[in-house]
């Protein structure tokens, strides 16, 4: 299971508390699978993560992982290992931008 | 019992204000949906229950909010905004084209007579509608199809569709304002849309009566008398008797023309209300004094209704849609500041009081009247 944590904002705006967990079955365990599950449990999410057109990150959201930025990872690039097995979270995080 | 339900979209939430029929004691809510940019609340007048939001965030995108229970309870509908088609470009600040990039959701409009069907105006401006419910959106496409589109260009705020005013009378004719591009109308229910700016004259455009061009900030119109519009421009206080076909000012006696707001008295189609700013570079109230003015004469003839309002060192600004009127029998005005004050008068503003104060910067005013 990967373990998502997800910012304030979309906490509240989904109704989750806490971290999420994503199955991702036999699915192979990237970026883009990811996302695409964790949008499919929590359809409100659409469009605030990815551009709903391009899919794109937003702007100003970044994911880190093992206290690496991986934003800039490509979205069908395997997640690091360590997020796969479930040690590390995978977190999405509000850029420090504005009041 | 009868009351009023203020509206109010923030910076940073939405409230929502609730008073009985006298208008003196208020109930704060919220705020909702904390933190995020509400550009606009506003009730269906076919379902007072039925309440639509525009919830924005810079991270995070846009969300439309509804209520079916008068805002005690929100669920978000959808949020995809695609421009029909290829979308083309309009120009940039410096003139190149630039190509359509939805941003967000400045104002929603439900239809006056059916909960479901309810119409959005975007940045960048386009406009689109719901039939659902807000569970699925399209663009009525033969806005940006009308021709001028390619020639349309930002405000300083963005290129925004901010107004939409439906036709009480006439079910297939709707207006709409964007800035910079100006005001135009339909007659056949969207299909199809002509700019309606003759008339107005803006000296900050190469051409100051281009068809197309204007900065027009706000429309409005009584609903008894549908063909008679008034607009705040950039500058200038405007008045058309034909539905936009030309317009002439009513600026009269104003101490400044430029402004956002501008409302009409709910019972006196000529009554209208507009809150003057000291100019385009310094958007605050002239000498530091909030004054709404007045006109019984649908323009030319203002007078300033200051009792109860700040009248030295006060310097915030009113935007576009932080003005509304309530239909009681002795009609109530309100409005809110970018300081976070909303201020309501219950004698169709001779006498203001202080609703709220320290919300943060106030977007949007809507009333529902309840009965």
């Amino acid at each position: 299971m990967i373990r998502v944590v997800l910012p304030s904002h979309l906490r509240k705006h989904a109704n989750i508390n806490g971290e999420v967990t994503v199955d991702l079955g036999e699915t192979a365990a990237t970026q883009r699978a990811l996302l695409d599950a964790l949008e499919s449990s929590y359809p409100v999410l659409r469009g605030t993560i990815r551009d709903h057109g391009t899919q794109k990150r937003r702007a100003f959201l970044r994911f880190f992982a093992c206290q690496r930025d991986i934003s800039h990872e490509p979205p069908d690039a395997p997640l690091p290992a360590e997020v796969i097995s479930g040690a590390q979270p995978f977190l999405i995080v509000g850029a420090i931008a504005g009041g | 019992m009868t009351g009023v339900r203020l509206l109010v979209g923030t910076r940073k939430g939405a409230f929502i204000l609730t008073s009985d029929g006298k208008r003196q004691d208020w109930d704060v809510s919220g705020p909702h949906f904390a933190g995020w940019e509400i550009y606009h609340v506003k009730g269906s007048p076919a379902d007072p229950n039925r309440i639509y939001a525009s919830q924005s965030s810079g991270w995070f995108g846009q969300q439309i909010q509804r209520s079916s229970d008068g805002g005690k309870t929100w669920e978000a509908v959808d949020n995809t905004f695609a421009y029909d088609g290829v979308p083309g470009t309009h120009q940039w600040y410096d003139g190149t084209p630039h190509p359509w990039e939805f941003k967000r959701v400045w104002h929603i409009e439900p239809s006056l007579t059916d909960p479901d069907i309810v119409y959005a105006g975007v940045e960048d401006a386009a406009l689109f509608q719901s039939k659902d419910g807000g569970k699925s959106w399209a663009e009525l496409s033969g806005l940006r199809g009308h021709g001028s589109g390619p020639k349309w260009q930002p405000g300083a705020g963005g290129m925004c569709l901010h107004t939409i005013l439906l036709d009480p009378k006439d079910p297939k004719r709707m207006f709409i304002a964007i800035s910079a591009a100006g005001a135009f109308r339909t007659d056949d229910g969207g299909a199809t849309w002509r700019p309606i700016n003759q008339g107005l004259k803006s000296q900050y455009i190469p051409d100051p009566t281009a068809e197309v061009g204007h900065c027009v900030h706000r429309l409005a119109l009584h609903p008894s008398r549908p063909d008679v519009l008034y607009m705040q421009k950039h500058w200038d206080v405007m008045r058309s008797n034909d539905a936009g076909n030309s317009w002439h000012e009513v600026s009269g006696n104003l101490p400044t023309d430029f402004g956002f707001v501008i409302d009409v008295h709910a019972h006196e189609p000529e009554t209208i209300y507009v809150v003057p700013i000291k100019s385009d570079a310094e958007h605050f109230p002239l000498d530091g004094q909030l004054r709404v003015w007045r006109s019984r004469t649908g323009g030319n003839d203002w007078e300033p209704l200051t009792k109860g309002l700040p009248q030295s060192n006060c310097y915030v600004n009113v935007l576009r849609d932080a003005m509304a009127v309530d239909t009681l029998d002795s009609c109530g005005v309100y409005f809110g500041t970018t300081g976070g004050q909303v201020y309501g008068s219950a004698d169709a503003g001779d006498s203001w009081t202080t609703i709220v104060r320290d919300l943060p910067a106030v977007l949007s005013v809507e009333v529902q009247t309840l009965s």
